[in-house]
C-alpha cells in the first residue's frame, strides 16, 4: 500500500495538529528532522478539527494548518470538519 | 422591532462554490475562441469546466488571511536574523555557496512561474482553473520577493550574489534552469500546468524545498529555512492542484490521456535534469548534512512519486519514460555535477572545493556502491593537485546537451565509466544530447529546440563579448572577455573556495584563525589566474 504523508514546521502551533493526527491515525508515525516533522501513514490519513479543538481548548479552523504546512502527499479532500489524504493504488 | 433572523453560515464547500463560480466571462460581440485562443489548440478536450475543483477550497478572503500570517512570521524571523548578525552563525562559509546558487538559479524561476500562471489564468475559460492559476501567480511573486529579500542580507557580506538577474540571462550554467522555464512558458496553458503544477511541483519541489531546507536549519541558517518552508507551504497547495489538474484533464476525455502522458514523459525528464543542481547542493554544499540526495530521491521521488503513478494507473497513465534511468542516476548525478563545477569554477559565479576527508567518508557511507569506486579517486587526485599548488581548472568549453543544456558529463545507464552521448540530425545539422530522455524530447519537437540559446555555441559565435571587444587584438583572452560580459568580479566571485575572500572574511569576522590551507591556496590561485 502506498504511503501518504504530511509535514509541518517543528513549532508550537504545529504540536497539537501533530498530536491529533497521531491520535486519530493509529498507524501513523512521525519522524523529526531539523526544523521539520513528517508524518507517514499507509494508504490514508485524516486530520480532524474536533480532535485538535479538544487539545487546544478553543475553536480551530482547519485551513489554519496552511500556515505551518511544509508538504504533503496523496489526494486531498477537505471540508469544515476534516482533511484527508489518500491513495487509491 | 424585526424578529432576529439567524443566518446559517455556509460550509466550506458552499463557500468555495459561491466565491469562485460565476466569475467566468462569456463574450458577447466577439467569439470566445478569439478571446481565448489557447485553451483548445493543444488538443485537450474539456466538456465541463465546473468539474474543476480546488481541493483546499481556498477562497480569496481565506487566502489573504493565511498568506498574511505567513508573511508576518517570515519577516519576524528575517528581521531577527539580520539584527543578530545571523550570517556569522552558519556552519561554514562554504555553505553560502549553496545560497548563491539559490539566488542565481532558483529565485528567478519563481518569477517565471509567476508570469506563467498569470498567463494561464488569463487563458482558461473555466473560472475554477482561472482562480487557482491567479492565486498561484501571486504565490510565485511572493516567493520571488521573499527569497530576494531574505538573501539580500547575505549579499551585504559575501561575494557572488550582487548580480544575479544579469547573470541569469547570460552565465552558462544558469541557462539550464532558465531554458526549463522558457520551454514551459512557451507551451500552451495545459502543457504549462503539466510542466509546472504537476511535474515540477509535485514530484520535484519536495526535493528542493524539504531536505535542502531542513539542511539549512541544520547549518544554522534560520532565515533560509523559514523562507523555504514558507514557500513550500504554498507548494503543498500547488502540488495538490497539480494532481487535480491532471485528474481533471484525464477525466474530461479519453483523448486527453495520450497527450498528457507525452507531457508527463517530457517534463519529468526535464525537471529531473534541472534538479541535478539540487543534488550537488545537498551532497557537496551543505557542510552539515541531513540526508543524501540518494535518500531524498528514494523518499520523495521513488516512494511519493511512485505512489502517485500507481494512483494514476486507473486512467491508463504509466510512470514517466525516463523513470528507471532517473532512479539509477540517484547514485551518480550529485558527484558528476560537482565534478563539472569543480572543473569550470573559473567561469562559475560561486566557489567549489574538494570535500574534507570526513565528508568523503560520509559520501562513502551514503553511496557504498559508487563513491569509492568511481568518484573518490578523482577527488583525491584534485586534492593532491591543489595542495601541490596546481589547482585544476578546465580551460576548454564543454559540449552541451541541446535539450537540458548541461555539459555532457552524465554516464551511460549501466556503465558509470562511459560518458553518454546521443545525437540527432535535423535539416542537415547535428544536435547532441546527454541521454535518451533529452534526445526523445528533441526528436518530438525539433523546431522548438533548434532555437535553444546554448551558451557554449554562443560564446564560439562571438555573441558573449562586450560590443567594443576586438577578438583579433593581440593577447585577446576569450575567457576573460566572456567573464567581463557576465560582469563577474574575477578573483572574487569565482575560483577555488580555499583562499577566497569569503573564506578570509568569514574567519576574520568570527575571530578565528585562517586555515593554513587557505593562504597556500591563495598564492597558488594567483599563479593560475
Amino acid at each position: 500500500m502506498s504511503k501518504v504523508f504530511i509535514a509541518f514546521q517543528d513549532n508550537e502551533e504545529s504540536r497539537p495538529v501533530i498530536e491529533a493526527i497521531l491520535a486519530d491515525n493509529p498507524e501513523a508515525t512521525a519522524v523529526h528532522s531539523p526544523g521539520l516533522v513528517k508524518i507517514d501513514a499507509p494508504g490514508r490519513m485524516v486530520i480532524r478539527r474536533a480532535t485538535i479543538e479538544e487539545l487546544v481548548g478553543r475553536p480551530f479552523d482547519l485551513q489554519q494548518i496552511q500556515v505551518n504546512l511544509v508538504t504533503l502527499s496523496g489526494n486531498v479532500d477537505e471540508d469544515d470538519d476534516e482533511l484527508s489524504l489518500s491513495w487509491l493504488g | 422591532m424585526d424578529a432576529p433572523v439567524s443566518k446559517k453560515k455556509l460550509g466550506l464547500k458552499d463557500r468555495y462554490t459561491a466565491m469562485t463560480r460565476g466569475l467566468g466571462w462569456d463574450t458577447t460581440y466577439q467569439p470566445m475562441d478569439k478571446v481565448f485562443p489557447y485553451d483548445k489548440y493543444e488538443g485537450i478536450k474539456i466538456h465541463d469546466w465546473d468539474k474543476w475543483e480546488d481541493p483546499f477550497r481556498l477562497t480569496m478572503d481565506a487566502y489573504w488571511k493565511y498568506q498574511g500570517e505567513k508573511e508576518k512570521k517570515l519577516y519576524a524571523v528575517i528581521e531577527a536574523f539580520a539584527q543578530n548578525n545571523g550570517q556569522l552563525g552558519v556552519s561554514d562559509a562554504r555553505y553560502i555557496n549553496a545560497l548563491k546558487l539559490f539566488i542565481q538559479g532558483v529565485v528567478p524561476l519563481e518569477y517565471y512561474a509567476h508570469r506563467g500562471f498569470a498567463h494561464a489564468g488569463r487563458h482558461f475559460t473555466g473560472p475554477g482553473a482561472r482562480v487557482a492559476a491567479q492565486m498561484q501567480s501571486i504565490d510565485e511573486l511572493r516567493h520571488f520577493q521573499t527569497e530576494t529579500h531574505a538573501l539580500s542580507h547575505y549579499n551585504k557580506y559575501f561575494n557572488g550574489m550582487h548580480n544575479s538577474s544579469h547573470w541569469f540571462d547570460r552565465v552558462w550554467f544558469l541557462s539550464v534552469p532558465k531554458s526549463f522555464f522558457e520551454d514551459a512558458l512557451t507551451a500552451g496553458p495545459f502543457e504549462f500546468l503539466t510542466a509546472v503544477s504537476f511535474s515540477f511541483e509535485y514530484v520535484l519541489t519536495n526535493l528542493l524545498f524539504v531536505p535542502f531546507m531542513s539542511g539549512a536549519a541544520h547549518n544554522g541558517d534560520l532565515s533560509t529555512v523559514t523562507f523555504g518552508f514558507s514557500a513550500q507551504s504554498d507548494e503543498s497547495r500547488h502540488m495538490t492542484l497539480g494532481i487535480e489538474c491532471i485528474k481533471f484533464m484525464l477525466e474530461q476525455d479519453p483523448a486527453n490521456v495520450p497527450i498528457v502522458q507525452g507531457w508527463i514523459d517530457k517534463w519529468f525528464w526535464r525537471g529531473y535534469r534541472v534538479l541535478t543542481l539540487v543534488a550537488m547542493m545537498q551532497d557537496y554544499m551543505l557542510p552539515k548534512r541531513v540526508m543524501s540526495w540518494k535518500e531524498a530521491w528514494e523518499m520523495y521521488a521513488e516512494e511519493n512519486g511512485g505512489a502517485l503513478f500507481r494512483d494514476l494507473a486507473r486512467y491508463g497513465i504509466r510512470e514517466p519514460l525516463g523513470w528507471k534511468m532517473a532512479c539509477e542516476g540517484k547514485d551518480h548525478i550529485s558527484h558528476q555535477a560537482w565534478n563539472i563545477f569543480y572543473n569550470y569554477t573559473a567561469a562559475a559565479t560561486f566557489h567549489t572545493w574538494v570535500p574534507k576527508e570526513e565528508e568523503m567518508q560520509w559520501l562513502s557511507e551514503k553511496y557504498p556502491d559508487t563513491f569509492d569506486k568511481y568518484y573518490r579517486p578523482r577527488l583525491e587526485h584534485y586534492r593532491e593537485q591543489q595542495q601541490a599548488g596546481k589547482r585544476f581548472y578546465n580551460n576548454t568549453l564543454p559540449m552541451l546537451c541541446t535539450t537540458c543544456q548541461i555539459p555532457m558529463g552524465f554516464t551511460e545507464p549501466g556503465d558509470a565509466t562511459k560518458i553518454c552521448y546521443r545525437e540527432s540530425e535535423h535539416e542537415g545539422e547535428k544536435y547532441h544530447f546527454c541521454s535518451d530522455g533529452c534526445k526523445d524530447i528533441f526528436d518530438h519537437e525539433p523546431e522548438k529546440y533548434i532555437q535553444a540559446w546554448l551558451p557554449v555555441q554562443q560564446i564560439y559565435q562571438g555573441n558573449c563579448f562586450k560590443p567594443d571587444v576586438d577578438p583579433t587584438a593581440e593577447g585577446f583572452d576569450p575567457l576573460l572577455a566572456v567573464l567581463d560580459w557576465y560582469q563577474m568580479e574575477v578573483g572574487r566571485d569565482n575560483f577555488e573556495f580555499e583562499g577566497s575572500e569569503d573564506q578570509k572574511n568569514f574567519a576574520a569576522w568570527r575571530g578565528e584563525p585562517l586555515p593554513a590551507s587557505a593562504s597556500a591556496a591563495a598564492s597558488a590561485q594567483g599563479d593560475q589566474s
